[in-house]
């Protein structure tokens, strides 16, 4: 083989720069866990805060604070309400499955099972808090057209 | 088998950012990927930088990233890994060519957690007697043949490199439940700490990635109970 062939990688031009692209590490459940655990732990905190500024309008007087929790009658803010829902749910249950895991001694051993009890207990107590959240959004679908427009 | 194979090269002293890189190959379904790495680097690209040495899962040179996870690729057989097989350096550590990463913080991390006898009796006349129940307790810590894939599989690592990682608690655990060792007390001393064990949040990717099957974090919530209870529970 002539000596420029045997070398030619050598010479070889770096390929554009565009083609990098990163990729997301493949974890399995217990990585998944972790991660809905901070995001729904973050979500909350987030509440929190609208949570204290809502509470706080009651020192304002009733009037006030009767026209500030208008806002949570908003769809956009039932469907938030929602989402708030399921971060505190799950948060809890897998709460108690990361205590498992560190006070039990069989709790990693355990820790797959316990992540798909975690998410069924989660939906199991979402259904009917999504009902009860949801349902007065809804009431335009099952009351007479003049009632719904007569609803506040 | 006919198989594309993407890898995410990096030479420093041409690239100024890593690139994916691709190969066909041709293999056979029993081929380790190894092989087929090998079968590159010796007919294809001989740049291609790679470290292996005993290639049959005991050395622990080969751990990479291979399709999203931490393997060996001397224990990743063609067949399990489909028609196109993504190879990554892992994550965690500096790249420094290639596949090959920077082990220098690993092996600092390891020694800091001091995986070795500490005994502070006089030496017995006789060999340290175990029952068969004291050896079966630290067991899984003795297979460990840092190849660092726990560690790099860790997120607790990524977000923080100072922590002491997975791997290294594996082997200090190795020694904190071993019955004939007195050095428990100090080595629990040094995993209490700032970035000792409780940086762990039982994310379990170190046991996945794993190829001696260690049940890692198993061990790790062992460390921590043992922190929490003054000592490691008796066999």
């Amino acid at each position: 083989m002539p000596e420029h062939q045997s070398h030619s990688y050598c010479l070889k031009a770096p390929p554009p720069a565009s083609r990098i692209e990163e990729e997301m590490y493949k974890g399995q459940s217990g990585m998944w866990s972790w991660l809905f655990h901070r995001i729904s732990g973050l979500g909350i905190l987030l509440f929190l805060f609208i949570h204290i500024v809502d509470v706080s309008m009651l020192s304002f007087g009733p009037g006030v604070y009767n026209q500030s929790v208008v806002l949570f009658d908003y769809v956009v803010v039932r469907l938030l309400s929602l989402a708030l829902v399921i971060a505190v749910l799950y948060h809890t249950f897998n709460g108690i499955r990361i205590m498992a895991i560190d006070f039990w001694r069989k709790g990693s051993r355990y820790q797959r099972a316990m992540f798909g009890i975690v998410l069924a207990a989660t939906i199991i107590v979402f259904i009917p808090m999504a009902y009860y959240i949801m349902g007065p959004a809804f009431q335009w679908l099952t009351q007479a057209p003049h009632a719904a427009t007569t609803g506040h | 088998m006919n198989i594309l194979i993407r890898i995410k090269r990096f030479d420093p002293e041409r690239d100024s950012k890593p690139y994916w890189d691709e190969f066909r190959v041709e293999a056979d379904p029993i081929d380790r990927l190894l092989d087929t790495l090998n079968t590159i680097k010796w007919t294809m690209d001989g740049t291609l930088t790679f470290r292996r040495s005993c290639a049959h899962g005991v050395c622990g040179s080969d751990a990479m990233r291979i399709n999203g996870r931490n393997r060996l690729a001397c224990k990743v057989l063609m067949r399990d890994v489909g028609n196109k097989v993504t190879i990554e350096p892992m994550l965690g550590y500096a790249v420094i060519k290639d596949l090959v990463v920077d082990m220098d913080r690993f092996f600092e991390k390891y020694r800091s957690v001091k995986p070795f006898l500490i005994t502070y009796d006089n030496e017995p006349g006789t060999e340290r007697l175990q029952s068969q129940a004291q050896r079966e307790v630290y067991d899984e810590g003795t297979k460990c043949i840092l190849c660092g894939a726990c560690t790099g599989s860790c997120p607790s690592i990524w977000g923080n490199p100072d922590w002491v990682g997975p791997a290294s608690i594996v082997n200090a655990h190795r020694f904190i439940f071993d019955s004939r060792d007195q050095g428990a007390a100090e080595r629990l001393q040094l995993l209490s700490r700032k970035d000792g064990v409780w940086r762990c949040r039982t994310i379990f990717n170190c046991a996945d990635a794993c190829p001696r099957g260690i049940p890692v974090t198993d061990l790790i919530e062992q460390v921590k109970r043992a922190i929490v209870y003054g000592g490691p529970e008796e066999a």
